[in-house]
């Protein structure tokens, strides 16, 4: 299995911003058809972890590879990006459908890039994967919360990506809504790479191939499955955990309360 | 009013409404969605400058408006990417930096500066043919380059970090906003001056945000209330006889008024239903 190839290539990162340590030696490879989580407390530099991976800010120290090669913007654009809902201001004029096309930008060569009928059979495509094809004229602003995740992950995946990327994607959706976008991921794993990235370790389902803890330092551990002594180190607390059997149905028992 | 159409002055005064109601609904709309209003106003401002310079090297002040916004504009994105300023900073300094400019250049002009406060505060029934000829091909260079790069530009304005991921030149695209913007006030000056562009180039966008939910209607469903707007500004303007500048402003802040209460009374009406309808 561990000859697959490597998509993402992390080695001894470090990012200091404003003399502040936010990573320490972090050291990840995800390869080719991993369905990955990395999980850890809010604070813990998971949104620090995804930006360096984009080339969005500045590495301190250590390298990041994608597909073998420094992060550029030709290999950035075979990333699918799903970032935190949050960022978004949901009021904006702009249809579902042209959202999702915007996606299809960057694979555009020149600087008048127009969209031709190619990009809107991708669009309607990559709608219909989430099952959102009847949401396409919709203004983004009547969505809700799960609409609108399942909105942002066909704008990722209409450009044809070979790793999707997301940003504590649930943080927004309820719980039944929570289990179907996991179920959802997880065909959608079949296809492309993912790495998924969240403070909820409640989440973390069966579908998972591998999990990593952070907390400006990652945990990494060569198991498909979360034991109390990874959650511990990171949460830096014991942390409830329900096990069926040799290997786990459903790893996490919920939690009320936030670590 | 009728027979004000039949003065050339009158005819030129409604062309010039026209055109003013393109470049608002096109780049007013866009500013309204990206949160860009406090950086037109600070480049509107920043004009004034131009005028005095243009007014001190005797040149026609609105050529002199035209290079030294589109200066600003670059100098302000600059600073902006490069030496990584806050945009909120250099909307400071050059919305006061501009006007400072501007009050030295035309102390320091010899003579008297006959129509200043026309560039201040507009005066639409002054336009002359030649600046009909200027505004005509500004609003064409505009409305040619935002049909062209549609679709980066709404990529942009929508999400400006996927845009960058995506690898889209997010960089050279603010620079181009910036310098639509310096346009469409060079535009606007001779309509409503300085002072005034801000609201011509918020309120059209804002009114038909309220009606149109997708960024392409609201720049034409803008551009059509522009036209109301200024054409009914000129008409109240010459009836009233009162500055054209002020009064295509004050029905613009009418109707939005009218147009935010007249949604808060229909959303109440709605809630009333729900509740008889409910039984609650």
């Amino acid at each position: 299995m561990n000859q697959r190839d490597p998509v993402i290539e992390i080695r001894d990162l470090s990012v200091i911003i404003d003399g502040q340590a936010i990573l320490e030696d972090v050291t990840l490879t995800v390869r080719k058809g991993d369905f990955y989580a990395i999980i850890g407390p809010n604070g813990a530099g998971k949104t620090t972890l995804i930006r360096s991976i984009l080339g969005l800010i500045p590495v301190t120290r250590g390298e990041i590879l994608l597909f073998s090669k420094p992060v550029s913007t030709e290999n950035r654009s075979r990333i699918g990006y799903v970032p935190q809902y949050h960022s978004f201001d949901f009021n904006f004029p702009i249809t579902v459908k042209e959202m999702v096309l915007t996606g299809r930008l960057g694979r555009k060569p020149g600087i008048i890039r127009r969209y031709c009928k190619e990009d809107l059979v991708a669009a309607e495509n990559a709608l219909m994967r989430l099952s959102a094809s009847h949401l396409s004229d919709r203004p983004v602003g009547e969505l809700s919360g799960g609409e609108r995740q399942r909105v942002l992950i066909s704008r990722a995946l209409v450009g044809e990506p070979e790793i999707l990327i997301l940003d504590e994607p649930t943080v927004y959706v309820d719980t039944p809504t929570e289990e179907q976008f996991y179920m959802l991921l997880a065909s959608l794993s079949h296809t492309v790479t993912i790495l998924i990235i969240t403070h909820d370790i409640g989440v973390v389902s069966q579908h998972v191939n591998h999990v990593a803890c952070l907390n400006q330092r990652l945990f990494q551990h060569d198991t498909d499955h979360l034991t109390p002594d990874m959650l511990a180190q990171t949460y830096g607390c014991p942390v409830d955990i329900i096990t069926h059997g040799e290997i786990p149905h459903r790893v996490l028992k919920k939690h009320s309360e936030r670590p | 009013m009728i027979e004000a159409l039949g003065y050339e002055f009158f005819r030129y005064a409604l062309l010039a409404g026209l055109l003013a109601s393109v470049v608002c609904g096109i780049i007013g709309s866009y500013i309204v969605v990206k949160h860009m209003i406090s950086v037109a106003g600070g480049i509107s401002h920043a004009a004034f400058g131009g005028v005095g310079l243009g007014y001190l090297l005797g040149i026609d002040p609105l050529t002199g408006a035209f290079w030294f916004t589109l200066a600003v504009s670059a100098l302000i994105w600059g600073l902006m990417e490069r030496a990584k300023q806050h945009i909120d900073t250099l909307i400071g300094a050059f919305w006061a930096g501009g006007m400072a400019f501007g009050i030295l250049c035309i102390s320091l002009t010899p003579g008297y500066t006959s129509d200043l406060f026309s560039y201040l505060f507009g005066n639409i029934l002054l336009v002359s043919p030649e600046h009909l000829m200027m505004m005509s091909i500004l609003g064409g260079i505009i409305i040619i380059i935002v049909a062209l790069f549609y679709p980066i530009l709404l990529a942009n304005a929508f999400d400006q970090e996927y845009a960058e991921i995506s690898g889209l030149p997010v960089r050279a695209l603010n620079l181009l906003i910036l310098a639509l913007i310096a346009i469409s006030i060079v535009v606007l000056i001779q309509v409503v001056g300085i002072i005034l562009v801000i609201a011509l180039l918020t309120l059209p966008g804002a009114i038909a945000r309220f009606f149109s939910a997708t960024l392409k209607g609201m720049m034409f469903l803008s551009t059509i209330i522009g036209v109301g707007l200024t054409t009914t500004g000129i008409f109240l303007s010459w009836v009233l006889d009162i500055p054209s500048g002020s009064s295509i402003i004050i029905v613009g802040v009418c109707a939005y008024l009218a147009v935010v209460g007249g949604k808060e009374v229909v959303n109440r009406r709605g809630e009333k239903v729900d509740k008889t309808g409910s039984g609650v």
